[in-house]
């Protein structure tokens, strides 16, 4: 599924191609389209005919400042945002070139995972919370080896190899919100989602998080907001800068922080607002 | 000026005695009768007490054996009525309902909680004696069971809606229904608050005569069957207490002991649940 592909996606229209280094978003696979999408809370419109693709098996940032609608277009992505009765999404999001609105939730969700703000492991043992993903989706198998693969893989298990029995709150936030991480890879999302996953952590746990999340990009696509400008910057191939629900610029990252295109992008990224 | 700073110390200080006053009183109530129900029943506490049947006016000895047996099974039956309807009922306001018929549902079980015992006695009296002709061991389960639904189901409510929404979302994100989530996360991070509530809703029914009185009735002997009327602690103390035996008296003092130990234990045990494993952290 090429985003491309579709035509009349504003995607393109968007992207800033230019002649630079980075690589051409046009050209790459997309893992979900997010095409002509506007949301709203009741009466009040969070966001406004947004269109882009999150390509396959790269992060993609998307930064604005706070209200801008970031973790709401986020929350779509695995239809999170239907847990508020008054929410209305028009357009559509498509994974793998399925409509998402079609689909049964649960498998959704299983496919796309979420990693929230603050940490939030469940009251149970840190194996049991890594566990409670593959159980819940009726695994049959060697459950130990996936919860040492998935902490292996969040670049937790060495720190946690010798009291998986132990309460996840016994950890730091930092351990937490990479047992989080953990917990989201078991069910082996195709895509994972994370809103802000270091905001509420100490700057050494968030340098963790980071170096994680670009060894993840291997196994997973990676969909991140972020109102941490440089973290985007460190972290993402390709960043969607959003502001009063609407999409202003989305190029590949080195692209938008040295060249955008718009100036409300510029004034954004200098640190003239936000 | 140092009059005035003279007058302030001492409204200070005598607020200060007052307010200890009270809380010693109300300390002091419970050990005053803990006290009493000590010296008067504390002598016929004895192992005859457990495992003896009463004996008859005018012969001294005998226990309560039927009553205490009465009282546990009264107890179980009505937990069986009670706490399923209330836990469940609770699962559907906090997680289910809109604000609109929770508030409703709500307002009906604190009405519920309010009812007069007796009124609730004479409710189960009329659906389950006056039907079968005979009083029953179920008819006055039935009645404690309705007095334990409204405490339960308020408590199960409060305390799933304390569970904080992050862990809900964060089981929903991993692909869990609705119920999934409830069951597996959401109950089981309250679940210690409830069995705490349910235990307190047990202690506070346990007590209970006037449902009793014209449901379970009364039995001087072993209970026959759940059909059948069986004796219960509470209204031994009541029948024992307004007898004109001495030796009931002491009887009575007894029972009202091992009565409140059976409150205490609970409460005890109620309060350890509550302190032990992972507690959710308030966010």
């Amino acid at each position: 599924m090429q985003g491309s592909s579709k035509p009349g996606l504003s995607v393109n229209i968007a992207m800033n191609t230019g002649p630079n280094k980075s690589e051409s978003h046009a050209a790459l696979p997309m893992r979900m389209t997010i095409s002509h999408v506007s949301f709203f809370y009741g009466m009040k419109q969070i966001l406004f005919d947004v269109s882009l693709g999150i390509a396959d098996k790269k992060v993609t940032a998307l930064i604005g400042p706070s209200g801008c609608g970031k973790s709401t277009l986020l929350r779509t992505l695995d239809r999170m945002h239907e847990t508020v009765t008054t929410a209305r999404l028009e357009g559509e999001v498509l994974l793998d070139g399925q409509n998402i609105m079609a689909q049964d939730v649960t498998q959704l969700r299983r496919r796309v995972g979420m990693v929230f703000q603050r940490p939030n492991p469940f009251p149970k043992s840190i194996f049991e919370n890594v566990a409670y993903g593959p159980r819940i989706n009726g695994f049959k198998g060697p459950i130990a080896e996936v919860v040492e693969k998935s902490l292996r893989n969040a670049a937790l298990w060495d720190e946690v190899k010798d009291h998986l029995h132990k309460s996840a709150y016994e950890l730091s936030g930092g351990q937490q919100q990479r047992l989080c991480i953990a917990r989201a890879l078991a069910v082996e999302p195709e895509v994972l989602l994370l809103d802000e996953p270091a905001s509420a952590l100490d700057p050494i746990s968030t340098a963790k998080i980071e170096e994680l999340l670009v060894e993840l990009k291997n196994l997973t696509t990676i969909a991140i907001v972020t109102h941490n400008m440089q973290q985007a910057a460190r972290i993402s191939d390709f960043t969607a800068f959003l502001l009063t629900g609407q999409l202003i610029e989305f190029s590949p990252t080195p692209h938008l922080f040295t060249t955008p295109t718009d100036p409300r992008t510029e004034a954004y990224i200098t640190g003239r607002f936000g | 000026m140092n009059a005035r700073l003279r007058w302030r110390k001492f409204v200070s200080n005598f607020m200060l005695g007052m307010t200890g006053v009270c809380a010693v009183v109300s300390v002091g109530v419970l050990f005053l009768i803990l006290g009493y129900l000590l010296y008067n029943g504390g002598t016929s506490v004895n192992w005859d007490f457990f495992t003896k049947l009463p004996k008859p006016v005018g012969e001294s000895g005998g226990g309560m054996a039927n009553a205490i047996v009465g009282s546990a099974k009264l107890l179980l039956a009505a937990s069986l009525v009670g706490v399923p309807i209330g836990f469940f009922g609770g699962i559907y306001l906090a997680e289910f309902s809109g604000s609109f018929t929770a508030s409703i549902v709500r307002y009906a079980a604190d009405l519920l909680n309010g009812v007069p015992s007796i009124v609730v006695g004479i409710f189960a009296y009329s659906i389950a004696v006056l039907p079968f002709k005979h009083f029953s061991t179920l008819a006055g389960a039935f009645a404690l069971g309705i007095m334990m639904i409204p405490i339960t189901l308020r408590s199960t409510e409060e305390f799933l809606k304390s569970i904080p929404r992050n862990l809900r979302e964060g089981a929903m994100a991993l692909g869990a229904s609705k119920w999934k989530t409830i069951a597996s996360v959401v109950v089981p991070a309250a679940y210690r608050g409830i069995l705490t509530s349910i235990l307190l809703a047990l202690a506070r029914v346990a007590g209970e005569t006037a449902p009793l009185l014209f449901t379970a009735f009364g039995n001087s002997r072993w209970s026959s069957g759940w059909s059948q009327p069986t004796s219960s602690l509470p209204v031994m103390i009541y029948n024992y207490a307004v007898s004109p035996y001495e030796d009931w008296h002491r009887q009575a003092w007894a029972a009202g002991l091992v009565l409140l130990g059976l409150i205490l234990i609970i409460n005890i045990v109620a309060r350890t649940i509550l302190s032990r494993g992972i507690a959710v952290p308030r966010s």
